[in-house]
C-alpha cells in the first residue's frame, strides 16, 4: 500500500468533519435534504401537477438520491482546492487526493442511503432483483463522470474564478433536463436522442430501471461507462496539464 | 571550506529563471477572457514578471543554510522550488532528499479538527504511515507542551500554539531536508529557543537546514553558510557573518 493511500483516508474523514462535524449528523443530513427535495417534488408535480407515474414516490427518491451525490460534488468542486490553499502551496503531494477525499464522501453518503430506496423498493412491492448486480457498475460509471467534472471544474476555477457561478446555473439546467423527475420515455419522440448526449442521463435512467423495474438496458450500462471513461480522462487531463500552476495562482 | 568538494550537493539551484505570468489579467473570468481572446492571451505571453534571475548555488548535505533578503527577493518562491510545489521556468532544481517543509502558522491545519487529529492529517501529508504516526504521537504532544488543548479543535489555538504544533509534527516525519520559513519569530520566547535547540540538534545528526528569515542573529546561531537575495539574483553567498554584515550595511543600519 502506498502513503497515498494513508492520505486519501485522512482527507476523507478530515472532508466528512469539516462539513459536519459529527458522523452522525452527516448522515442525517444526506438522508434529509433529498427526501425533503422529493416531498417538495411530489407536493407539487403529483398532488398539484396531478403527473401519472406509478409508485412516484419511489420514483423520485431513486433519481434524486444519486442526484443529490452529483450536485454535492459539482458544486463543491469550483472551490476545493482554494479552501485547501495552504496545502498545496506549502505540501508537494497528489494534489488529485483533493477533490477525490470529497467525492468519495459524497459517494459514501449516497452509498449509505441506498437502504432507504431499497425500504421504498420493498414498500412498493418490487422484487429485489438479480439485476442489482449491476449496481455497482453504475455506481462505478457515476463515480467517474463526477470526478472527471470535478478535476475540469476544480483546476480551471482556479484561473476563471467565475466558473463556479457557471457551474450553478449548469447544475440548473442538467437537473431538469436529466429524467430525474420525469421517465426518459416521456420525452417528445423528435427530442429523444437528447439523453443520449447529457452524460448524466444513461446514469439516472439506470437508477430508475434499478430499483423501479429490475432490469437494467445494456446500452445504457455501456453508455454511462463510455461517458465515465471519457470524461474522467478529459479531466485528469486537464487537471494534469494545469496543476504545477496551482501554486503559482493561489 | 577545503572539504566542501568532498561532501555531496543535496539541494542545487543551476541557472534557475522563474518568471510569473500577470494571472490578474484572467481574474475578470470567463467572460471577459473569452470576449477579449487575442488581447487576453497575448497579455498572458508578455506581461509576466521575473522573481528569480539565473539564480545558481548550491547547498551541501547537512549544512545549516541560511537565506536573506527584502521581502520580494523571491525567497518564498525559492522555497517553493525546493518543497516542488513550484517549476522553474528555466534551469533547473535538483533536490536529492526528502524535503519537510515547516508549515507557518499552522498552514494546512483544518480548524474544526482537533489538535490530535490534525498530527495525523500532518504526518500522514508530510509523507508518514498512518501506522507509524500512531506510534510517535505522544513524543509530538509532548513535545508541543500543549497539554489538554490537545483534545480542543486548533481554532481556538492561539497563533503561538499553531506554531508549536506545526513545529512538532515537522519535527516527527524524518525530515533530510528542514525547510523553516520565518517560524522563529512567532512563538513565545521559551519555545523559539526550544525551536532554535531542535533544529541544531537536528543539523548535528546531519539533517540540512534551509532557513529563511529576516533577523541576521537568528542566521548567524544556526547557519553555517548563507544566501542573501536581492531581486531574484544571489547578491553574496558566504558565511552568515559576512552576509549579515552586507545586508545590514545596505540597509544602512550600521
Amino acid at each position: 500500500m502506498n502513503i497515498w493511500y494513508d492520505q486519501l483516508i485522512e482527507l476523507t474523514k478530515k472532508e466528512l468533519r469539516a462539513r459536519y462535524k459529527t458522523y452522525f449528523f452527516g448522515y442525517f443530513w444526506s438522508v434529509a435534504n433529498p427526501l425533503v427535495l422529493a416531498l417538495t417534488f411530489y407536493f407539487a408535480l403529483k398532488m398539484v401537477m396531478k403527473i401519472q407515474i406509478e409508485d412516484y414516490p419511489l420514483f423520485l427518491i431513486s433519481g434524486l438520491f444519486p442526484w443529490q451525490w452529483v450536485a454535492n460534488s459539482l458544486s463543491g468542486s469550483a472551490n476545493i482546492f482554494i479552501n485547501n490553499v495552504s496545502l498545496i502551496k506549502k505540501l508537494n503531494f497528489r494534489r488529485e487526493l483533493i477533490p477525490l477525499s470529497m467525492i468519495l464522501n459524497d459517494l459514501f453518503h449516497f452509498c449509505v442511503s441506498i437502504p432507504i430506496i431499497l425500504l421504498f423498493s420493498l414498500h412498493y412491492g418490487k422484487p429485489v432483483s438479480f439485476s442489482l448486480i449491476f449496481l455497482p457498475v453504475v455506481i462505478v460509471s457515476q463515480f467517474m463522470i463526477v470526478y472527471g467534472l470535478s478535476l475540469a471544474i476544480s483546476s480551471i476555477n482556479l484561473f476563471f474564478r467565475d466558473l463556479e457561478r457557471i457551474v450553478t446555473i449548469i447544475l440548473t439546467i442538467l437537473f431538469y433536463t436529466t429524467p430525474v423527475l420525469y421517465p426518459h420515455t416521456y420525452l417528445p419522440e423528435n427530442y429523444s436522442y437528447v439523453i443520449y448526449f447529457n452524460p448524466m442521463s444513461p446514469v439516472i435512467i439506470l437508477y430508475h430501471q434499478l430499483f423501479l423495474e429490475g432490469f437494467v438496458q445494456m446500452k445504457f450500462l455501456f453508455l454511462s461507462f463510455c461517458y465515465g471513461v471519457v470524461i474522467l480522462s478529459i479531466g485528469y487531463y486537464i487537471y494534469n496539464s494545469l496543476k504545477w500552476k496551482f501554486a503559482e495562482i493561489l | 571550506m577545503e572539504i566542501r568538494g568532498n561532501i555531496m550537493s543535496i539541494i542545487e539551484f543551476r541557472n534557475v529563471t522563474k518568471y510569473y505570468p500577470n494571472y490578474h489579467h484572467i481574474k475578470g473570468g470567463i467572460k471577459w477572457f473569452l470576449f477579449n481572446l487575442p488581447s487576453a492571451l497575448s497579455q498572458l505571453k508578455n506581461h509576466r514578471f521575473q522573481v528569480l534571475n539565473n539564480l545558481s548555488f548550491e547547498i551541501k548535505e547537512g549544512e545549516p543554510f541560511g537565506i536573506i533578503g527584502k521581502n520580494g527577493a523571491g525567497k518564498s518562491t525559492m522555497l517553493g522550488l525546493i518543497a516542488g510545489v513550484l517549476k522553474p521556468s528555466s534551469g533547473e532544481v535538483i533536490v536529492k532528499k526528502k524535503v519537510v517543509p515547516l508549515l507557518e502558522l499552522g498552514a494546512g491545519f483544518h480548524p474544526d479538527l482537533t489538535g490530535r487529529e490534525n498530527i495525523i492529517l500532518n504526518g500522514v501529508l508530510l509523507g508518514i504511515r498512518r501506522s507509524e504516526m500512531m506510534l510517535r504521537i505522544n513524543s509530538v504532544i509532548e513535545f508541543s507542551e500543549l497539554g489538554q488543548f490537545i483534545d480542543q479543535p486548533v481554532r481556538t489555538y492561539s497563533s503561538g500554539m499553531l506554531t508549536r504544533l506545526g513545529f512538532s509534527v515537522a519535527v516527527h516525519t524524518d525530515p533530510e531536508i528542514l525547510l523553516i520559513d520565518e517560524i522563529l519569530a512567532v512563538g513565545d520566547l521559551y519555545f523559539q529557543q526550544k525551536c532554535k535547540e531542535t533544529i541544531k540538534k537536528f543539523s548535528q545528526k546531519g539533517t540540512t537546514i534551509v532557513l529563511v528569515t529576516h533577523s541576521t542573529e537568528d542566521m548567524r546561531d544556526v547557519c553555517k553558510r548563507a544566501l542573501w537575495l536581492d531581486s531574484g539574483t544571489a547578491k553574496k553567498i558566504g558565511s552568515p557573518e559576512e552576509i549579515s554584515q552586507a545586508y545590514l550595511k545596505y540597509l544602512g543600519f550600521s
